[in-house]
């Protein structure tokens, strides 16, 4: 378990959090994830992520069903078993479409959500810091990573600066573990509300 | 809004290029009417008016499509194509006139009894004949001119109701009531033009037009299959035109987003297409019996068999593998040059539904379908250059304009 420093800044508004992601990434500051209770629309270009190869590997899970699907059924019908099936050649390719296009499917999909879980960690029974509660209901909670040689006063002062209504300093557990959290507590108590 | 060019202006080239197609076309028009189409060979008249047939079948089911693009988007309160909507309107105005055309041919072939193109036609072949016998209610010439005025007035009709109703978006600025109203009245004009869509193109008149070509066989997927390969056409139209305005420095506010979006219905109706070809195909070769087998035997295993090939070749994997991936559907010129490509295949499709029933031991491909093809090309190039001319090319005080400008895919 390797322990890390964040410094986390806590924005109320969409329209302050895009300046705000913009300011930090030209301080210099390495973001690590802006966890927002919606999709944002244009905030993977905003934190200057990449574009997803979840559709690349989504291609290939198809042409790998489409491979099997072929390769399988046609060593079948014509060389394990072949069938007279109402005077059809052995090889009838029309015949076959439809599974071979359900197997594309199939692979692709199953293959896609396997590949999405493993990307974003996600697994039963698999535990992650959560830098803020609220993050799921109505904060956007952005999480920058510090170095050695980072001021974390100075980066509140920026990060309140534009427009962070709560910040403060975490030493959290940057990955996932598997196990339970070291206290669980109540996502809604009258004192967070408050 | 300042820095917008609301007017376009018809560039010189363009007048050139669509007033040379038009003169080739009607050159080949009129030389293949005079020596074909009014010959003594009845073979060579079947000719030329199916070739002339199919083409304006074609081109007025493609510019019907960008109306009924504009309808159902209206109807599911669509916001993102309003920043190009004076596009698909200006395609739009050619249904009248292609529409006009096809009616004329359509006419012609009724009236002059031309029973080589539509069997049924042939009223002592039909009195012998039970399965003629048992359509002539719906296959007579009567209905059928009845039926096919109608629907071209009533198409140009409802399409002019919905253009008209976009102008008023160019007057003022409204306020949320007025908004509210003017939207529901688009959708109601949207709404007329829907139900008698779905009453022509997508069920009756591919049956009339081109299905009773073959007036003993048919095919419930017909119609669908007919209405995929228009539709997927106008979209790669409307996709041409935004490309090439934005070439000349308008649509600003269209973006790659926007052309990205069209992208997707060229993909996704690429392969609905496919999917009725297959679905039709595949039902007739399992079923294998020898009355429906007829529409593809000279397709499948006779002369014909490039083109129905080439066909599923341009219309279906071409679509599928190039424009796949996000970057393809975003990228202008990979965009144009698909449209062109799926435009130029529907077209090769309507050619093997109309000339492979009609002339079956050959393919007659040559210069009198290029040729006819030119001037209805060079029609529409100059119509659409003009229509878009005459409106101004944002309709800026519409009620969705702002959430287009924002539209991000």
């Amino acid at each position: 378990m390797a322990q890390k420093k964040f410094v986390v800044g806590c924005f109320d508004n969409e329209n302050v959090l895009f300046p705000a992601v913009k300011q930090v990434r030209t301080a210099g500051y390495k973001i690590k994830d802006v966890y927002t209770p919606f999709a944002v629309h244009g905030l993977d270009h905003a934190l200057g992520m990449r574009e997803t190869s979840l559709h690349t590997a989504g291609f290939i899970y198809g042409i790998t069903g489409t491979t099997t699907a072929v390769s399988a059924i046609s060593w079948i019908f014509t060389k394990d078993w072949p069938l007279n099936i109402g005077g059809k050649p052995h090889f009838a390719l029309p015949a076959w479409v439809p599974i071979i296009f359900e197997l594309t499917v199939l692979f692709a999909a199953v293959g896609m959500v396997l590949t999405f879980c493993y990307l974003c960690q996600l697994a039963p029974g698999v535990k992650k810091h959560h830098f803020h509660k609220r993050a799921t209901d109505d904060l956007f909670v952005m999480v920058i990573e510090c170095t050695d040689k980072t001021n974390t006063d100075d980066l509140k002062a920026l990060l309140s600066a534009n427009g962070a209504i709560e910040t403060d300093v975490q030493v959290a557990e940057e990955g996932w573990w598997f196990g339970t959290y070291d206290k669980e507590d109540n996502l809604y108590n009258e004192k967070q509300l408050a | 809004m300042a820095s917008i060019k609301e007017q376009f202006e018809i560039p010189g080239t363009l007048k050139t290029w669509s007033y040379a197609l038009i003169g080739i076309g009607a050159a080949a028009l009129l030389y293949g009417m005079f020596t074909k189409g009014f010959g003594s060979d009845e073979h060579e008249q079947v000719h030329f008016w199916g070739t002339l047939m199919y083409n304006s079948i074609f081109w007025t089911l493609v510019t019907n499509a960008a109306m009924f693009f504009l309808c159902f988007s209206t109807m599911a309160m669509a916001a993102w194509m309003q920043s190009f909507r004076r596009i698909a309107e200006a395609i739009s105005t050619l249904v009248p006139i292609f529409g006009g055309i096809t009616l004329l041919v359509l006419l012609y072939v009724v009236l002059s009894h031309n029973h080589h193109i539509y069997h049924w036609l042939d009223a002592e072949a039909v009195a012998k004949d039970p399965i003629l016998k048992g359509k002539a209610g719906f296959l007579n010439p009567t209905f059928f001119i009845i039926w096919t005025t109608l629907t071209i007035t009533l198409w140009s009709y409802f399409g002019y109701r919905m253009r008209q109703i976009s102008l008023e978006a160019d007057i003022a600025p409204m306020d949320a009531d007025t908004a509210h109203k003017y939207n529901v009245r688009s959708m109601v004009r949207s709404g007329f033009f829907l139900v008698w869509f779905g009453l022509t193109v997508a069920s009756t008149i591919p049956w009339l037009w081109l299905m009773s070509i073959d007036a003993h066989w048919y095919s419930t997927m017909y119609s669908w299959y007919t209405f995929a390969s228009s539709f997927v056409a106008g979209m790669a139209l409307i996709a041409l035109w935004l490309i090439y305005m934005k070439n000349k420095g308008y649509m600003e506010l269209s973006t790659s987003d926007h052309l990205h979006d069209v992208g997707k219905f060229m993909f996704a109706f690429s392969i609905f297409w496919t999917y009725l070809w297959f679905s039709q195909y595949m039902l007739i070769w399992y079923a294998n019996i020898p009355e429906e087998t007829i529409y593809f035997k000279n397709r499948v295993q006779g002369s014909y068999k490039p083109i129905f090939f080439l066909n599923l070749f341009i219309n279906f994997l071409c679509p599928l593998l190039i424009l796949m991936k996000r970057s393809a559907k975003r990228n202008f010129t990979l965009v144009a040059f698909m449209a062109v490509l799926i435009l130029f295949g529907h077209w090769i499709d309507f050619y093997q539904m109309v000339m492979g029933s009609l002339m079956k031991e050959h393919v007659t491909l040559g210069w009198l379908d290029f040729g006819i093809l030119a001037f209805f090309v060079g029609v529409m190039i100059l119509m659409v250059a003009r229509s878009l001319a005459s409106k101004p090319l944002i309709a800026k005080y519409h009620p969705f304009l702002k959430e287009s400008i924002l539209h991000q895919v």
